[in-house]
């Protein structure tokens, strides 16, 4: 009851001093236009929409960003971790040298001085780096030749569909086949080559579908294709080097916590390395790992909030941009702590339901 | 229960004690004895610590002019930098006095944004400075550009207005801070940065070879750069805003750091005795002592000195449209009498 009582308090003598301020209060700003230009944006934005809109830009930002650094830091960090146990010497002190620089730094020093090393090391876009015809590396980022559909897409993209479908049904023939027989069957390379054959036969099937916009230099910057720009190339690399060394003595503490007779005794019947791997060290090791890890993620989505420092237009370079030009600061300081808490909270759902499989079912 | 009555008894008398202070500024920083001031975070011949560590510029002087006016002491200011999204916030919310910080005057902030703003003490217009060998000579050739600016600014509207009215396709790149906006600019990852035009200058003349560096002709907008209060204050409001035109209206008469001792005593022109407060009691108006310009100018000078020594000798900045009204420019100080 105290604290329902401090936060109306809190509340209303917000409201009152915003009033006596003569300061708007509300999420009506929301549809005004916003008038402020974004330069990385996944959906079609132009200056003309809405504030609403444009923080909608920054929240996809954020998710990018965060996305695509969790699937990589954590590539990373399994490389970082096993590497940390291994038997090679060289490997084994290389990552540990690797976890206790990165962890012992801050962040947003990290993130400067990728950036700073990115917009250094690469030419301007006139003398652009060409490495095949399309692909090209400056300063003003990566350029990919972008994928475009042609006439016929859409029978491929059906077939691509069934190859999927037929590759899956394989996989679980697989699968039950072993149970029924004992005889082990692939069925993940089984299912792969099913995919990829059907795949590429639709593909030539349907007269090549798939055309591409090779970016041009024209003017002051390339023109077309598909970009990576520094500053996302820059953050997105800070994050996941970072972040990897945190998850890499996740995983080291996993595969430690795993006692070496199990291993041992399992090599003494003569099961295959891989299938130690899989079936006696993972199962074990992810209990350890995957509580730790989650709070990395969390740390990780926070901290893409550094984006702004070098220029990325994640939700709180974009949300400070909205308060430097309405002074609504309240509302979008509650709007960045609802996405945030909504993200971490998702991510937290997700890593329970993997631990709650992954962990000893007591009978 | 009775633990918890308690705590939420506590907290509001706190909430209490917070609505009741700030009965008035002026109590507020002779009180504390020194004025809480709001600058940026490092801007050459506006607000920019030198190497000893102290604030120089004409937005940090202008600080000291008010320190001088309220305590008598120039010295006696706090400063604080803030950076571009919390100068208005800072003082709206009481964290500080008075923010003076090329902060443009717009109808949205002093209206709906909780502060008031007091006189223009530069006039200034955003342009672009972009590298000379880009080989363009107007701002309207810079389609298909990429631009540096800083977040939280009216900077970003302009571009992109100016962008939406001309029909170009700008990219910008926001940053946080304008030095890291001036480095990624210099580094060239932009083709062009884009800022109040008098910062140009500045940067470039901080450039290792300014020759380097254009700036474009156009001026895409009005900056009118003043400081500003908390709204609701109105004898702190007319505190600054004299303050300010006290020190233009020295420059129009003539009154300098080296004269001010001389002409409150022998000064024949009955303006100039009752401002500084020979005859009558202007200070008086707005609660401050009737020497209070003989304060404020024998601390910092005048207008026209305070503009030289920050803005002409180190960045080579001219008068411009900052000069006198009398001599063509717009500043214009309402009468002190």
């Amino acid at each position: 009851m105290a604290v329902l009582g401090v936060a109306y308090l809190l509340f209303s003598n917000t409201q009152r001093n915003l009033e006596i301020r003569g300061i708007e209060s509300g999420f009506a700003f929301l549809w005004q236009e916003a008038g402020l230009p974004i330069g990385d944006s996944l959906i079609d934005y132009d200056p003309s929409r809405g504030y609403g809109y444009a923080f909608l830009v920054g929240v996809l930002n954020t998710l990018l960003v965060s996305i695509l650094a969790i699937v990589f830091a954590t590539l990373l960090g399994i490389v970082v971790g096993v590497s940390r146990v291994s038997k090679n010497w060289l490997l084994a002190k290389c990552a540990s040298i690797y976890v206790e620089t990165l962890r012992n730094l801050p962040l947003l020093l990290i993130l400067f001085f990728v950036y700073t090393v990115v917009l250094a090391s690469f030419p301007h876009p006139r003398e652009a780096i060409e490495i095949a015809e399309g692909y090209y590396i400056s300063k003003r980022g990566i350029y990919l030749p972008r994928p475009l559909a042609e006439d016929g897409f859409a029978v491929f993209a059906i077939a691509s569909v069934v190859a999927l479908v037929l590759a899956l049904v394989f996989w679980r023939w697989a699968r039950n086949y072993k149970v029924r027989t004992g005889r082990s069957v692939s069925g993940f390379w089984g299912g792969l080559a099913i995919f990829v054959v059907l795949c590429a036969l639709s593909y030539f099937a349907s007269d090549k579908p798939i055309g591409s916009e090779l970016p041009v230099y024209k003017g002051f910057n390339f023109k077309g294709g598909f970009a990576l720009k520094p500053e996302f190339a820059a953050l997105l690399l800070g994050l996941v080097l970072y972040t990897a060394a945190f998850i890499g003595e996740n995983v080291r503490s996993g595969i430690q916590s795993v006692h070496a007779g199990q291993i041992e005794a399992a090599n003494a019947l003569g099961v295959s390395s891989g299938v130690v791997t899989r079936q006696v060290l993972l199962p074990q090791a992810l209990r350890v790992t995957i509580p730790a890890t989650t709070n990395d993620y969390a740390s990780l989505v926070k901290n893409s909030s550094l984006a702004v420092a070098i220029g990325y237009p994640d939700m709180v370079s974009v949300g400070g941009t909205i308060i430097g030009q309405n002074g609504q600061a309240v509302e979008i300081i509650a709007m960045w702590m609802a996405v945030y808490l909504t993200i971490n909270l998702f991510i937290s759902l997700g890593m329970n339901v993997l631990n709650a499989r992954v962990q000893i079912v007591e009978r | 229960m009775r633990e918890s009555t308690k705590l939420a008894a506590v907290t509001v008398a706190a909430l209490l004690g917070v609505g009741a202070a700030g009965a008035g500024t002026l109590e507020d920083v002779r009180e504390a004895g020194e004025l809480a001031c709001g600058v940026s975070e490092g801007v050459p011949g506006f607000s920019n610590p030198n190497s000893d560590g102290v604030w120089e510029g004409l937005d940090a002087d202008v600080c000291r002019a008010v320190a001088a006016a309220v305590l008598g002491d120039a010295d006696a200011v706090r400063f604080v930098p803030l950076a571009s999204k919390q100068k208005v916030l800072a003082v709206s919310s009481g964290q500080v006095d008075l923010t003076s910080r090329t902060t443009t005057w717009t109808m949205k902030r002093d209206s709906a944004e909780g502060v008031d703003f007091t006189a223009v003490v530069y006039y200034d217009g955003q342009g672009f400075m972009t590298s000379a060998a880009a080989g363009i000579s107007s701002a309207t050739e810079l389609n298909e550009a990429t631009v540096c600016l800083t977040t939280g600014t009216t900077t970003e509207l302009n571009l992109a207005d100016f962008a939406r009215a001309n029909n170009l396709t700008l990219e910008p790149v926001v940053f946080e801070g304008k030095r890291e906006a001036v480095e990624a600019y210099a580094s060239g990852r932009c083709d062009a940065l884009t800022t109040d035009s008098s910062q140009l200058a500045a940067f470039r003349a901080g450039f290792a070879d300014p020759s380097e560096h254009m700036i474009l002709p156009e001026v895409i907008s009005k900056e009118p750069l003043a400081p500003l209060v908390a709204h609701g204050d109105n004898q702190w409001k007319d505190i600054v805003t004299w303050v300010v035109y006290g020190l233009i209206t020295a420059e129009e008469f003539g009154v300098t750091q080296a004269n001010v001792a001389d002409m409150a005593a022998n000064s024949g022109n009955p303006a100039v005795q009752r401002m500084l407060g020979a005859t009558g009691d202007t200070g008086g108006f707005i609660g401050l002592d009737s020497t209070w310009m003989v304060d404020v100018l024998s601390a910092v000078g005048n207008y026209g000195e305070i503009y030289d020594r920050n803005l002409t000798s180190t960045l080579g900045l001219e008068r411009g449209v900052n000069a006198q009204w009398n001599e063509g420019g717009l500043l214009y100080a309402m009468p002190i009498r």
